[in-house]
């Protein structure tokens, strides 16, 4: 019939889905047609890219790629809201975009499920308009931005942990600078603090995430202004923003400059994990360290059964147990009978510092045995526990994670 | 005397105690007709003599700040003003930021 109406592009459909952001005199229709034309590439579906896929996705991106390399685990339910119970277990990127089709089933979501790597990086950017960076490590940060600006996509970085959080749009705008320029040199290795082991309240994520999601969604519509050039700072624990002006875009970069190093030819064999701090992922490392010899390690089976021989004995026990977690871990759980002295009091106590130095933990001639997380403390707080004259420490090798692997199931995986 | 804020950022408070902001006196020499001022080379060279506890490693490479460390002064990137020559005044306040990774 005649009397059919006319608008901005979109069907009824979308009119009706989108409404509240069509009305919205900053936004509109052209902005909502943008949105839809565009693709989005998001690196990483944990903590950060849950806020983002989903909100990308329900306000009405076209296209969103999600590239991962990890399956999804209960202990990252509390901050990957992505994913449900029913889906641990199942690729991270799968599950992404199943929960992305359920949102939004308009939204066309393509999976990367081999992780993001230097020999696929550009390719893989040049496949979008935009990259979202909600990755977990230092490397894979280096390998995005570089992608990034060899292929000329605007970047728009978040990262999380603890209580604390940043912001920036990389790579954008007139002079904007790369991540590589404002942060040319990697973090010291020690300081690198990883979600795994450092922890992260799991909200923080989710609101730095979410601002990810916003700045995205500036980038392909042009509306406001960008964080470019900016830092957000975000402090949850004070519920602060701050604002920092960063340089521009630098001569010396080795990515943006004019006489970059890392180009189209060689971004593929360029080694992140050795230059850019580390392994390209944030999984939680089994013992790796191998510091004692074998003379120095007892099993977690043979910890269990000195542990059921005391019992025998009416509670009489012929070891010390150590354990050398941070406070918080053992206040979560630990062994019967174990005492608490995490490494950095260790260190101190050792070092003859105030307190009352190991005297307090280590029972005259008793044999110590040490227990850490996965292992690699406790070897080296065996080592310190030598050197302060207590020869009789050993290594409980595997730590806890392999006691509840080996020993007691009960026993919480974190 | 110049009295200044120092606040560690990133991870980097890990060094300092967990404390994020220090309100510190940090000497200087008196010139003729102008304020109270030092550098941050001199605020750097406050941290290493008065503060930096355990880990120097973490924070300076020899005499210098570890490279990867950004410092703002008032929330502007030390690049913008002269890195450590920048004027450090009275109430300034100096934020040494390291990059975060978490996701
Ligand atoms: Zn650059």
């Amino acid at each position: 019939m005649e009397g059919a109406w006319r608008g901005g592009g979109l069907d009824k459909e979308e009119v009706e889905r989108y409404a509240r952001q069509l009305v919205l005199p900053s936004f509109g229709v052209a902005n909502q047609r943008k949105l839809k034309e565009s693709s989005v590439l998001v690196v990483g579906a944990g903590g950060l890219g849950s806020p983002v896929c989903l909100y990308l996705a329900a306000a009405g991106v076209g296209r969103i790629g999600v590239v991962d390399h990890d399956h999804v685990e209960k202990s990252n339910l509390h901050r990957q809201v992505l994913h449900a119970e029913d889906q641990v277990g199942t690729h991270k990127a799968v599950s992404a975009s199943i929960s992305m089709h359920r949102l939004n089933s308009t939204t066309t979501v393509e999976t990367h499920v081999d992780g993001f790597r230097p020999k696929a990086a550009l390719k893989l950017v040049e496949g979008y308009d935009v990259v979202v960076d909600a990755s977990d490590n230092p490397a894979t940060r280096y390998c995005v931005n570089d992608a990034c600006v060899i292929a000329n996509r605007p970047l728009v970085s978040g990262a999380a942990i603890g209580t604390d959080g940043q912001l920036s749009v990389y790579n954008h705008g007139e002079g904007g600078p790369c991540y590589r320029c404002v942060w040319p040199d990697p973090p010291a290795s020690g300081s690198c603090q990883r979600c795994s082991d450092h922890g992260v309240l799991g909200v923080l994520p989710g609101i730095i995430g979410t601002l990810q999601a916003l700045e995205t969604i500036k980038v392909i519509t042009g509306i406001g202004e960008c964080t470019s050039g900016k830092l957000l700072m975000f402090d949850g624990l004070c519920t602060g923003f701050r604002t920092l002006k960063l340089r521009g875009r630098q001569a010396s970069c080795a990515a943006c400059g004019p006489e970059a190093t890392i180009t189209r030819d060689t971004i593929a064999a360029y080694d992140y994990e050795a230059k850019c701090g580390g392994p390209m992922h944030d999984r939680g490392e089994g013992a790796c360290l191998k510091v004692l010899g074998k003379d120095r390690r007892v099993s977690c089976s043979r910890l269990s059964e000195r542990m059921e021989e005391a019992v025998g004995r009416g509670g009489d026990r012929d070891f010390v147990l150590m354990d050398v977690r941070p406070r918080p871990e053992f206040d979560f759980a630990h062994l019967p009978g174990s005492v608490s002295l995490p490494m950095e009091d260790l260190e101190e106590a050792a070092s003859g510092g105030e307190g009352a130095g190991l005297g307090a933990y280590v029972d005259n001639g008793k044999d110590v045995l040490v227990v850490c997380r996965r292992g690699n403390d406790s070897q080296v707080a065996v080592r310190r526990l030598e050197e302060a004259g207590v020869a009789n420490a050993f290594d409980v090798e595997g730590g806890l994670q392999s006691w509840s692997q080996t020993v007691d199931p009960t026993f919480p995986l974190y | 005397m110049v009295w200044v804020y120092l606040q560690f950022g990133g991870g980097l408070e890990t060094l300092f105690d967990s404390v994020k902001s220090h309100k510190v006196e940090i000497p200087s020499k008196k010139k003729e007709g102008l304020s109270d001022r030092t550098t941050v080379k001199g605020v750097i060279n406050y941290i290493q003599k008065k503060m930096l506890k355990k880990n120097p490693e973490m924070f300076l490479k020899g005499k210098e700040l570890r490279p990867g460390i950004l410092v703002l002064i008032n929330d502007i990137d030390w690049e913008l003003g002269g890195k450590e020559e920048c004027i450090v005044e009275n109430n300034d306040v100096v934020l040494f930021l390291s990059t975060l990774h978490g996701g």
